[in-house]
Order: C-alpha cells, then sequence, then structure tokens
C-alpha cells in the first residue's frame, strides 16, 4: 500500500516537476541486507547457511512449491552436491508399466518436496494454521527480509493486560501479535558445517537472506545487466541531445 | 566556409553514431525475445532419461521416452547380430555405418535409437508383436515407406539417413542413461 | 506509365518502382518528412511519439510472455513464475512488461495534460481529442484485463471489485456481472476471457491510434501558443527537427524507464501481488494500481444515498452514484471540446484558466493519495472536497471562465510570439 503510495507520488512528482516525499513508518526493525540496494549482492555463505536453516528446521512445515533441487546450483553447489541433496527426499512418480505409482529419490529436476500432500493436510497438522509457502515470502510480505528476521526473533511473554488464545504464541513483529506458529529457532538449534552452533539472530539473518534470494533468484544478473544497458542508454542520450542542438542550431 | 563543412562532417557524425546507437539497442532488445523461445531452464533439466533394461527379453523391442521423443530399444540376439553383421557391406549403404558403431562395445546385443524416421518425422513401425518390418526385418515408416534394417540403418524408400543414436552410456549392465 | 498526381520522385529506382504501385514513400515523406510542425513545440510534444513506442514495447513483450502463459485458475500463478524462473530472460520480458504498463500510463497521462494545458481539444481537433479518450479507455480496460493475469491476492480481488462495479446498474446489474463473469464468482471462464481480450485490445488500440495520428495529420499540432501556423515562417519540416527531437526524449524517457525495470522492478507492486488468489479470503487492503487511484477514489467518494425529499425512497444510492461518478469522469472528458467556451487555446494567455488547471492537478494528486489510503475516515471528506473540485472544474468552471476570463493578448503568428525567439 505503502509502495503504491511511492508509485503514485512519483508518477504525480513527474507531472508538476517537483519532488514528492514518501513517508517511513512501520514498526519493523531495519536490517542492513547486502542484497537490498541498486547494486546489492547476495551473501553466498549466509544464503547457503539459510538454505541449511530451511532444511533443518523451516522444512518441516514450509512448502518451497516453486523452486526445484536444480535451482541450488544458483547457490554455488556443484551438480553432484544439488543431486546429494535431491536424492535425500522421495517423490511419487509413474504411474508405471503396471499403471501403479511408485516412490523414487528425487532428482534435481524435481520441485522442492512439500511437507505435505495439500492444505488441508497441512491445516490439519498445525491446528488450522496454514504455513504459507515460501517460494516467493520475501516479495510477499512488507519489509521483505526485515519482516521475516522481525517475526524469527520476535517471540516473546505477552504483556500481562493482553488475553492470549489458546495455541497461539506472542510475536512483537506479527500483525496482531498472535501468531500460530511456535517459535522455530532457538539458540544452538542448528549447527553449521563450520561447527558453530548459531544464535537465533543468526540463522534468522541467514534464512531471512536465503528466502530473498528463493523469491528473487535472478536479481544479481539482473543488476548485472541493468548497469550495462544504463551506461550505454546514458551515452545514448548524451549523443542524441548533441545531435539535437546540432540540428536545432539553425533555427531563428 | 571551413565552419559550415566542419559542421556538416560533425553533423553526419552524429547521425551515425545516433543511427548505430539505435540500431545496437533494437538489435540488442530482440535477443531476450529470441532467446526466451529457446527451451528453458525446467524443459532442459529433464534432458536425461534412465531405463532399466533388466526386464526386456531377448527378440523383445520397446519403446521409451527422452526429451518427449520415442527411444526405440531392441533387444537382439548374438545371431540376430551376427546375421545383421554378415548381410551386407556396409560400405555400399546410403548411409555407410557399421553395425558395431551403432551400439556400444560390450553390450552389442542392444540397439538404441531415436525412433523418428529421418525422411519426415514420422515414427516407423516395427516395435510391436504383429506391426510391419519391412523387407529387412528392422523398422517400416508407414508414412513414405523408408525401410530400415535390423540395425537401424536405411535401405530403401526415400530416408536420407540410418535412424539416429541417441547420446547414451551404460551406468551398469541394465541400465542406461540417455542424454 | 503515367504516375498519378499526388506522388512524387525518388532518385532510387526500387522506392520509385514500389512507391509508383504502392505509395508509401510518398505518403511517409509527406507526413514525417516535410511535414511541418509548428517551430514552437516544446518536449511536451514529444509524449505522444513516446507513447506510441510504450504501446509497441507493451504488444512485443506481451506477445512471447503470452506463449509462456497459462490462462487457467489451477496452473496460472504457476506459468508466470515459471516465466520469472526458467524461461530465458523471463524475468526481462515481466518487468518491462509490468513496468511498462505504468510508464504507458505516465506519457499518456502527461500527452493528456499537455492537450488540457495548451487547448489541444478544441476546433479544429475536437475529434482528434475524442479518439484519444477512446484510446485512454480502451488502455485502462486492457490495463485492468492484464493485471488479473497473474491470479495473484491483487489479480483476483481487483477483478473481483472492479467487475462488481457493474452491479450498481439497476435491473440489469446483477445479470451482467455474472456475464461477465461467466459464473458466480471470478472463476476460470473469467480468467479465460480477459486473457483473450487482454490479447486482442493492444491491437485494437493500435487501430485506434492509427484512426488519431491520421485525425492529427489532417488538422496539423496544436503549439503552444495556440495560434495556428501563419507561414512557412511558423513551421519547421518534421524531419530532421522533430525526428531529432523526439528521439532524444524517448531516449531520455527509455533511461529512467529501464532504470526502474532493472533496479526496483518492484517498486510500483504489492506485496499481495506475490500471494496465490485465494477466493475466501480478501486482503486487508486492497489497492489498484497507481493510475487507476485517482478515479477510484472517486467511486468512494459518494457516500450517500439520495432520496427523493421528504420521503425515504432512494433515488439514486450511493453505489451507482460512486459508478456514475467514476464512469462520469472520463465520459466527461469526451464533451470537453464544447465544454470550454474560450476563444482562446493555451492556457498560457488565460490566467485564471491557468490556476484552475493546476488546481485540477492537485485535486488529482489528492484524490490519488486519497485512493490509496484505507477507505473511511478524515480523509474522505479530504476526496469528497477533490472530486468536487474535478466535477466543478469541467461542469461549471470550465464553460464560465470563456465568458467572464481577461485573456492576455495572443500573439498574431507563432513568430511573432516574445517566448519563441531563439
Amino acid at each position: 500500500m505503502k509502495k503504491k503510495l511511492i508509485g503514485f507520488m512519483v508518477a504525480a512528482a513527474l507531472c508538476l516537476g517537483g519532488a514528492a516525499h514518501a513517508e517511513e513508518g512501520g514498526k519493523l526493525a531495519h536490517q542492513y541486507w547486502p542484497e537490498r540496494g541498486v547494486f546489492g549482492k547476495y551473501d553466498m555463505a549466509s544464503v547457503q547457511r539459510g538454505f541449511q536453516v530451511y532444511r533443518e528446521v523451516c522444512s518441516n512445515c514450509h512448502s518451497l512449491k516453486l523452486m526445484s533441487y536444480r535451482d541450488l546450483k544458483g547457490l554455488g553447489y556443484t551438480d553432484a552436491q544439488v543431486k546429494a541433496v535431491a536424492s535425500a527426499y522421495t517423490v511419487q512418480d509413474g504411474p508405471n508399466d503396471e499403471g501403479e505409482m511408485f516412490d523414487r529419490p528425487a532428482r534435481p529436476s524435481d520441485r522442492f518436496h512439500s511437507p505435505f500432500a495439500n492444505d488441508k493436510a497441512a491445516r490439519a497438522a498445525n491446528g488450522g494454521a496454514l504455513p504459507p509457502d515460501m517460494s516467493l515470502l520475501a516479495n510477499a510480505r512488507p519489509g521483505g527480509p526485515d519482516y521475516i528476521y522481525g517475526i524469527l526473533t520476535g517471540y516473546g511473554t505477552a504483556p500481562a493486560d493482553v488475553k492470549m488464545t489458546p495455541g497461539l504464541y506472542w510475536n512483537d513483529t506479527f500483525p496482531g501479535h498472535q501468531i500460530a506458529m511456535p517459535q522455530p529457532l532457538s539458540d544452538g538449534q542448528v549447527t553449521y558445517s563450520n561447527g558453530d552452533a548459531a544464535s537465533t539472530q543468526q540463522a534468522a539473518r541467514d534464512v531471512a537472506q536465503f528466502l530473498d534470494w528463493a523469491s528473487n533468484p535472478h536479481m544479481e544478473a539482473r543488476k548485472a545487466m541493468g548497469i550495462k544497458v544504463i551506461l550505454f542508454m546514458l551515452f545514448f542520450v548524451g549523443i542524441m541531445r548533441a545531435a539535437k542542438r546540432k540540428v536545432w542550431a539553425d533555427v531563428h | 566556409m571551413g565552419s559550415t563543412k566542419d559542421g556538416a562532417t560533425r553533423r553526419d557524425f552524429l547521425y551515425l553514431t545516433a543511427g548505430a546507437m539505435g540500431a545496437v539497442a533494437v538489435g540488442t532488445a530482440a535477443v531476450p525475445l529470441v532467446s526466451s523461445m529457446n527451451p528453458a531452464a525446467d524443459t532442459l533439466a529433464l534432458s536425461t532419461a534412465e531405463v532399466d533394461l533388466s526386464h526386456i527379453e531377448v527378440g523383445q523391442r520397446v519403446v521409451a521416452v527422452w526429451r518427449g521423443k520415442p527411444i526405440f530399444i531392441d533387444h537382439r540376439s548374438a545371431e540376430e547380430v551376427k546375421e545383421v553383421r554378415a548381410e551386407v557391406d556396409w560400405h555400399t549403404l546410403r548411409d555407410p555405418q557399421s553395425d558395431a558403431s551403432r551400439v556400444k562395445e560390450g553390450h552389442d546385443q542392444w540397439l538404441v535409437m531415436i525412433g523418428i524416421c529421418t525422411h519426415l518425422g514420422c515414427i516407423p513401425k516395427g516395435s510391436k508383436q504383429g506391426d510391419p518390418r519391412g523387407e529387412f526385418g528392422g523398422w517400416f515408416c508407414p508414412c513414405h515407406g523408408s525401410e530400415y534394417d535390423r540395425s537401424g540403418r536405411i535401405r530403401k524408400g526415400p530416408a536420407p539417413r540410418n535412424l539416429e543414436v541417441p547420446p547414451y552410456k551404460f551406468v551398469s549392465d541394465t541400465l542406461i542413461r540417455i542424454g | 506509365m503515367s504516375r498519378p498526381a499526388n506522388t512524387q520522385k525518388f532518385d532510387n529506382c526500387l522506392i520509385q518502382w514500389i512507391d509508383e504501385r504502392l505509395p508509401i514513400f510518398t505518403m511517409l515523406t509527406k507526413e514525417y518528412g516535410v511535414f511541418p510542425m509548428p517551430k514552437n513545440a516544446n518536449y511536451l510534444w514529444s509524449f505522444g511519439g513516446i507513447a506510441l513506442t510504450m504501446l509497441i514495447i507493451m504488444i512485443v513483450t506481451g506477445v512471447f510472455l503470452a506463449m509462456n502463459y497459462t490462462p487457467n485458475t489451477a496452473l496460472a500463478f504457476d506459468s508466470v513464475q515459471r516465466t520469472m524462473r526458467d524461461v530465458n530472460y523471463g524475468w526481462l520480458l515481466r518487468y518491462v512488461h509490468m513496468n511498462g504498463a505504468s510508464f504507458f500510463f505516465i506519457a499518456v497521462y502527461i500527452h493528456i495534460f499537455r492537450g488540457l494545458y495548451y487547448g489541444s481539444y478544441k476546433s479544429p481537433r475536437e475529434l482528434l481529442w475524442i479518439v484519444g479518450v477512446v484510446i485512454l479507455i480502451l488502455m485502462m480496460a486492457t490495463a485492468f484485463m492484464g493485471y488479473a493475469l497473474p491470479w495473484s491476492q491483487m489479480s483476483g480481488w481487483g477483478a473481483t471489485v472492479i467487475t462488481s462495479l457493474f452491479s450498481a446498474i439497476p435491473v440489469i446489474g446483477d445479470g451482467l456481472v455474472t456475464w461477465l463473469w461467466g459464473g458466480f464468482s471470478v472463476a476460470n471462464p473469467t480468467l479465460n476471457r480477459f486473457f483473450s481480450l487482454h490479447f486482442l485490445l493492444p491491437f485494437v488500440i493500435l487501430g485506434v491510434v492509427f484512426i488519431h495520428v491520421w485525425a492529427l495529420h489532417v488538422t496539423g499540432s496544436n503549439n503552444p501558443t495556440g495560434v495556428e501556423p501563419k507561414s512557412e515562417k511558423d513551421t519547421l519540416p518534421f524531419h530532421p527537427y522533430f525526428t531529432v527531437k523526439d528521439s532524444y526524449a524517448l531516449v531520455t524517457f527509455m533511461t529512467i524507464f529501464l532504470s526502474v525495470v532493472f533496479f526496483a522492478p518492484l517498486a510500483l507492486t504489492e506485496p499481495d501481488h506475490f500471494k496465490h488468489f485465494n477466493p475466501m479470503q480478501t486482503p486487508p487492503e486492497i489497492v489498484p494500481e497507481w493510475y487507476f487511484l485517482p478515479f477510484y477514489a472517486i467511486l468512494r467518494s459518494f457516500t450517500h444515498d439520495i432520496y427523493i425529499p421528504f420521503t425515504d425512497i432512494i433515488i439514486l444510492p450511493a453505489k451507482l452514484q460512486g459508478v456514475m461518478g467514476m464512469f462520469g469522469s472520463l465520459l466527461l472528458l469526451m464533451v470537453l471540446p464544447w465544454l470550454d467556451t474560450s476563444k482562446v487555446k493555451s492556457a498560457r494567455y488565460r490566467p485564471v484558466y491557468k490556476w484552475c488547471l493546476l488546481l485540477l492537478l492537485v485535486s488529482l494528486c489528492v484524490l490519488g493519495y486519497v485512493g490509496s489510503q484505507p477507505a473511511g475516515g478524515s480523509l474522505a471528506v479530504v476526496g469528497q472536497v477533490a472530486t468536487a473540485y474535478y466535477f466543478l472544474h469541467f461542469i461549471v468552471l470550465v464553460p464560465v471562465l470563456g465568458f467572464v476570463e481577461k485573456t492576455c493578448p495572443v500573439p498574431a503568428s507563432i513568430s511573432d510570439d516574445p517566448c519563441c525567439k531563439h
């Protein structure tokens, strides 16, 4: 909604030739994300750690339906590593020549394994709440990675005057503050491959970056191409400006 | 006078540069458009297929699928291999290829080919029991009457080339990976 | 072979051969080579060409996107995401297309504002202007249906709300909405027809643009003085003067556009546009795209039913008023050439109208802001005031000013205009 407003203001500013000022606000604490910003790039080490957090924690309830295992090559994994990750999961294939469905290890071309067969099964297993698919989570929430980080680190005890609904948990970031997801991360829950036990904040940061990457896998390619295109265009503008001045020089 | 001439040169230079840049811009813009019609990443990821050979009997022909195309797999007997290699001097064929060059060494009984007629893309008959197999006992294309032998080589009819052998390898004695 | 009288002679014999049979080169020379343009036309006159370029970009990227799109409620969202993730440069095509819609509207809105400011809608260009309003309405319909195609929460609910507007029409309203939907809610039949029409309408727009340009080349372009060119001194040949000027403006506009495409492609997009449509759950705030916001605010400004005095009989329910207000705000533009009674075209010589027009722009911006905010509250009153001004401007101020406004002296010809001495 705020974005919409900014968009309108930009348009209005173009009409008026004046400057537009969009008001800042919201409860989210702003973090530094290396990938956000005009020339930002992903911190791939963090994104890889974030994938580990997703795999060990989030994936128990949250699907990543739009991603395939082969996409992990974008994280810097080799073909063999991707294959190894994929083969740890079982997918249903078929029907075979006998007309029966059968299970086989996942291949890199398969979509990520979903924890539940369908939305209803997911609700049934989670007290009626649907764990959202995470493929586009960083784009689908205002604040993106700030929001994800805020939720994961926002658990606490409810103020005394708030009556909590049974089955819900207090969260400083969540709109309405009562969230159905129990606190997913705790200090030391995930041990990274270098032997470090991750703090809640570290794991939340890493997984927020991983999900930002999952939502925008071509971001680095886009910005790299953008720089070349804009440099070309600026030069083009310069040439056109010179040509225009030259042609119009003799008009009186 | 001199300044007018310089002015005209400068103007021509700017025109040419602007025109060239415009052409480059439009040409570059066409690249993503054309490129988007090439196979996408998900299509490319499906470009290998594994086929289990363990339940294909000697003398049996089966059709597998790879990249949406039929793959003919023929489990030939040892005598059949001997016969097909002896029946004709392969140098005299339209598309001269030896049978040995069309199979993997050590797996001479397994013939693996893309089941698409090299004439105009129909699927030749001959894989099922009771199909017409043509004069040479291989495959027969019903569209324009091309006849292939038991090595999948073109022997008669309009097709210019032998049935194509796809890139594949034996992962084990009973499992091949195509692509 | 005797040449028709209205063709000319070319040096190149191939061109000559073609031109004798199909005088396309004669036409191009006449309309874009020697075509007389008022020499004082400023950069605001470049936005017609810019808008046409945006239309072509939208059609080209749209055709390639359609190659990867599946108009089925079960598959639409995923097929768009497959385009974004797997198709070669699919992300680029989509970002150009989705931001291209915004920049198309920016160009067209500037183009319209230029017409309002310099009186380009007045005689002899009334029909040219009306055809332009038709293009605007077609563009809005196309943009609205295109927004539905990704089948996100914003798509589905936007489609639901806007199609439901038609239910305000007395008697036939409900049946009309069912007809639009092809069912009893926004569902697969709706998506299918939206895709079909979203593909068709841009080509219709292209045809109407052709008529628009045709009409323009009959009357010639207006200019900042509003005085029609009187002699050759007042004009310049279109080529090279305006080809190069318009190209300069176009390349500059494209640079801004591409900066957004590559570095802030989601700046104009709502988070809810990344969630799959759920017909059972409306997002807490649904907001149309920025270019619809002023009209959306006009729609919401009508909150009181109108009764027959001293009875309880509603003659005009608020909902119907809103719909009439919204469509009326566009249709009003159609009759603008006859609402404006002033003999002076350009606002440059109309000191009062100039300020009224600025106030109209402000009220549109205010409406845009109000439209972006949640319904209700004190802002609703602000929106109502701005809506009132919008209609007051066109229905009262524009006709009355023609009679009462004391205009400044208008130059005898373009060349006599002190502003355009170079």
